[in-house]
C-alpha cells in the first residue's frame, strides 16, 4: 500500500510539471506572444517591448521556463490584467477558492445523497415505469447545457422558491474566519448569515449538480444490476440473511466501486461546470473569475486557475484510486 | 438492456448454442437495435433534424440573415419584433425572422458536431494505433501526452484551446471542442489495440507472415471500432453542447450572419429576462439533438456489448 501511494505520489509529480509545460507553452502560443496578450489592446510596439524585457522574454526559452517554474514555486503568478486588475493572481484565488469549494462540496452531496438511492430503487425495480422515467430523465439531464439550465432555475425557480437569484451580492454576511460563508455563520452563531449564505447556494448548487447526479444515478443503477445477479448475493439470499442485510454488506459495498471512481472523476469536473454556473448566478468564486478571465483575455489569471484546477483534478483521482484500494481488498495485495 | 434474472441468462445460453449459424456481432447487434424502442426514437430524432438540415434552405420562410423586421427592433426600449403573420416566432435581436434562424440553424449545427468528432476521431485514431500497435516507448509517449491532457477538465481545455485564438471563427470554436476528444478516442483504442495484441487471431496472422501494418488495420482495427462508434455518437453530443457554452464565454464564433443554435443560445444571455423564447427554442433544439446522438450511444453500447448477445 505504501509503495503503491510512493509510486502514485511520483507519478503525479511527473504530470504537474508536464502541466506546467503546457500552461507554460499556452501562453507562449498566443498570437503576438504573452507581453502583447498582456498588454491588450492598450499596447504599443515600445510597452511592448519594455514588457517583455521586464518579464524577460528576451531570454532563450528554456531559460524563461525555468524562471517560470521558480516564480510559480515561490508562488509567484503575477497580476491580474482584467479580472480584478492590478490584484496579485494568488490573492484572487485564495479570496475566491472557498467560495468555489463550498458550492462543489454542497453540489456533489446534493448529486451522491439523491444519486445513490435513486439508482439502487430504479435498479430493484428494473422495467417499471420508476426506473424507465428516472433513466430517460438522467439521459435528458446529460442533454441539457449547463448553463441555459442555471438560467431556467434563476429566472423560474428563484421567484416561486423565494430564493436569492444572484450570488451573494445581497448576503447578510457573516464575519469572516474561513472565508467559508456557510461555515463562517456556523463558527461565529451567526445562524441569519448561515442560512443567508445556505440559501444562496441551493440553486447554482442544483444546476453544478446535474451532470454529476445524472452520471452518479446511471453508474450506480448500473452497478447495483450487476452485483444482484452474482452468486454470492443468491446465497446470502439463500442462507436466510435479512435484506437490509444483504442490501448493505453484499449489494451496496461491492456496487460501491465503480460509484466511487465516478464521485471522483466528477468533483474534478466540477470546476469546468462552476465557471458557467457561476457566471450565471454571479457567484463570486473561482468559476466566475475564470469566465470573467476568459471574456477580458486576462491570461495571469487563466494560467493559475487552469493550473490549480489541473492539479485538483488529478489529486482527486489519485486520493479515488487510494480509495478504491482500501474498499477492494484485491488491489492492495497488487 | 443487460440479462435480468440468472435464469434468462441460462436460457438465452441454451439458446445460443442452438443456433449455429455463425452470426456476426455486427448481425447480432443489428438484430437487437431493430427491436430497441431507444435506439428507434434515437434516430427517428437525429434523421428528422438531418432532414430540416437539408430541406431548411427551402423551408424557411425568409432569409436568415436578413433583416427584415429592423424596423421593429428597438433597442433603448429592449424591444424585439413580436410574432406576426409571415413571421410565427417573431424576430431576434437583430430583427431577421426567427423561425428562419432555427431551421438554418441546424445544418451549422450539425456541422460542428459532425467535424469536431472526425477531427476527434481522426487525432485519436492515429494516436491510438500508434500506441496501441507498436507498444514499447511509443507506447509510453503516447500515453504520458494523452493522461497530462486528460487530467485537465475537459471542458476547461476546450476553453483555454478556445481562449488561444484572438479572433475566434466557427473553425477555432469546432478545434476547440474536437481536440479535447482525441485523448479520449486514443485512449479507448490503444486500450483495445493492447487487449488485441496478445490474442489468437493475431497470433495467427503473424505466424503467418501477414506484414505488420496489415495486421493493425486488418486485424487489429476492425475489432475496436465497436466502442470507437459508440465514443462517436456520444461525441457528437457533448460538441454541440460544447460549442455552446463556449458561445456563452464569449469565445465563440461572432459572425452570426449564418445561425447556429449554439451561439444563438449563448447570444440571448443578456435578455433572457425579458426575451425568453430567445434562449428557449435553441436550448430546446440542441437538446433534442443532444438526447437523439445520446439515445443512440448508449443503445448502442447496449447492442455491442458481447455480453448481452443473444
Amino acid at each position: 500500500m505504501l509503495r503503491y501511494t510512493v509510486r502514485r505520489l511520483i507519478q503525479l509529480l511527473g504530470v504537474v510539471l508536464v502541466l506546467s509545460l503546457l500552461v507554460f507553452a499556452w501562453l507562449r502560443a498566443l498570437p503576438g506572444g504573452p507581453a502583447s496578450a498582456l498588454l491588450g489592446d492598450r499596447g504599443t510596439d515600445e510597452s511592448r517591448a519594455a514588457l517583455e524585457k521586464q518579464l524577460g522574454l528576451d531570454q532563450p526559452i528554456f531559460i524563461q521556463y525555468f524562471k517560470f517554474l521558480g516564480r510559480a514555486l515561490t508562488g509567484d503568478f503575477g497580476n491580474s490584467t482584467g479580472v480584478q486588475p492590478g490584484d496579485s493572481v494568488v490573492d484572487i484565488f485564495v479570496q475566491r477558492f472557498p467560495a468555489t469549494l463550498e458550492l462543489s462540496i454542497f453540489a456533489i452531496i446534493l448529486a451522491v445523497v439523491v444519486g445513490i438511492p435513486l439508482g439502487y430503487v430504479a435498479a430493484k425495480r428494473r422495467g417499471t415505469w420508476f426506473d424507465n422515467l428516472s433513466v430517460g430523465g438522467s439521459l435528458i439531464g446529460v442533454a441539457v447545457p449547463v448553463f441555459f439550465l442555471a438560467f431556467v432555475l434563476k429566472e423560474v425557480l428563484a421567484s416561486k422558491l423565494g430564493l436569492p437569484s444572484v450570488g451573494r451580492q445581497d448576503a447578510i454576511g457573516a464575519t469572516r474566519v474561513t472565508g467559508f460563508f456557510v461555515l463562517d455563520g456556523l463558527i461565529t452563531q451567526e445562524w441569519d448569515a448561515a442560512w443567508n449564505a445556505l440559501k444562496h447556494l441551493f440553486l447554482p448548487a442544483a444546476a453544478l449538480a446535474t451532470i454529476p447526479f445524472a452520471v452518479i444515478f446511471r453508474i450506480t443503477r448500473a452497478a447495483v444490476l450487476d452485483v444482484m445477479d452474482e452468486d454470492y448475493v443468491r446465497t446470502a439470499e439463500a442462507k436466510g440473511l435479512t435484506a437490509p442485510l444483504v442490501r448493505r454488506r453484499h449489494v451496496l459495498r461491492n456496487a460501491m466501486l465503480p460509484v466511487v471512481t465516478t464521485i471522483g472523476l466528477q468533483i474534478g469536473a466540477l470546476l469546468a461546470g462552476a465557471v458557467l454556473t457561476e457566471k450565471v448566478f454571479a457567484f463570486p468564486g473561482v468559476g466566475e473569475a475564470l469566465a470573467l478571465g476568459f471574456e477580458r483575455r486576462d491570461y495571469p489569471v487563466l494560467q493559475m486557475l487552469i493550473m490549480v484546477a489541473a492539479i485538483v483534478y488529478v489529486v482527486v483521482n489519485l486520493l479515488v484510486d487510494l480509495s478504491y484500494a482500501l474498499i477492494d481488498p484485491r488491489i492492495r495485495t497488487r | 438492456m443487460a440479462i435480468g434474472t440468472k435464469k434468462e441468462r441460462i436460457d438465452s445460453l441454451a439458446e445460443s448454442t442452438a443456433d449455429d449459424s455463425g452470426v456476426s456481432l455486427a448481425a447480432s447487434a443489428w438484430k437487437r437495435l431493430r427491436r430497441s424502442p431507444v435506439f428507434l426514437f434515437g434516430s427517428f430524432i437525429i434523421i428528422a433534424f438531418i432532414i430540416i438540415a437539408i430541406i431548411a434552405p427551402w423551408i424557411a420562410p425568409h432569409d436568415p440573415s436578413a433583416r427584415d423586421l429592423a424596423d421593429q427592433v428597438i433597442k433603448a426600449r429592449n424591444q424585439i419584433p413580436e410574432p406576426q403573420p409571415g413571421h410565427p416566432l417573431g424576430g431576434d435581436l437583430q430583427g431577421r425572422d426567427f423561425l428562419s434562424r432555427l431551421l438554418v440553424g441546424a445544418q451549422q449545427t450539425l456541422l460542428v458536431g459532425v467535424f469536431a468528432t472526425l477531427i476527434g476521431l481522426v487525432g485519436g485514431l492515429a494516436l491510438g494505433t500508434l500506441a496501441g500497435a507498436f507498444g514499447g516507448w511509443v507506447d509510453s509517449l503516447v500515453m504520458r501526452i494523452v493522461d497530462v491532457m486528460l487530467s485537465i477538465p475537459q471542458l476547461l481545455l476546450a476553453f483555454g484551446i478556445g481562449a488561444l485564438f484572438a479572433k475566434p471563427n466557427l473553425f477555432t470554436v469546432i478545434l476547440a471542442v474536437s481536440i479535447v476528444q482525441i485523448p479520449v478516442f486514443a485512449r479507448l483504442l490503444r486500450g483495445s489495440m493492447l487487449a488485441q495484441r496478445g490474442s489468437d487471431h493475431v497470433l495467427a496472422a503473424t505466424s503467418l507472415g501477414v506484414k505488420p501494418g496489415a495486421i493493425v488495420f486488418r486485424h487489429m482495427l476492425p475489432n475496436s471500432l465497436g466502442p470507437v462508434i459508440v465514443q462517436s455518437t456520444l461525441v457528437l453530443a457533448t460538441s454541440i453542447i460544447d460549442a455552446a457554452a463556449l458561445s456563452f464565454l464569449g469565445l465563440g464564433n461572432p459572425d452570426d450572419r449564418i445561425p447556429e443554435w449554439g451561439q444563438m443560445l449563448g447570444g440571448a444571455q443578456t435578455v433572457i429576462d425579458t426575451h425568453p423564447q430567445l434562449a428557449f427554442w435553441p436550448a430546446g433544439c440542441i437538446i433534442a439533438i443532444a438526447l437523439g446522438f445520446t439515445l443512440v450511444g448508449e443503445s448502442l453500447r447496449d447492442a455491442l456489448d458481447p455480453k448481452n448477445r443473444r
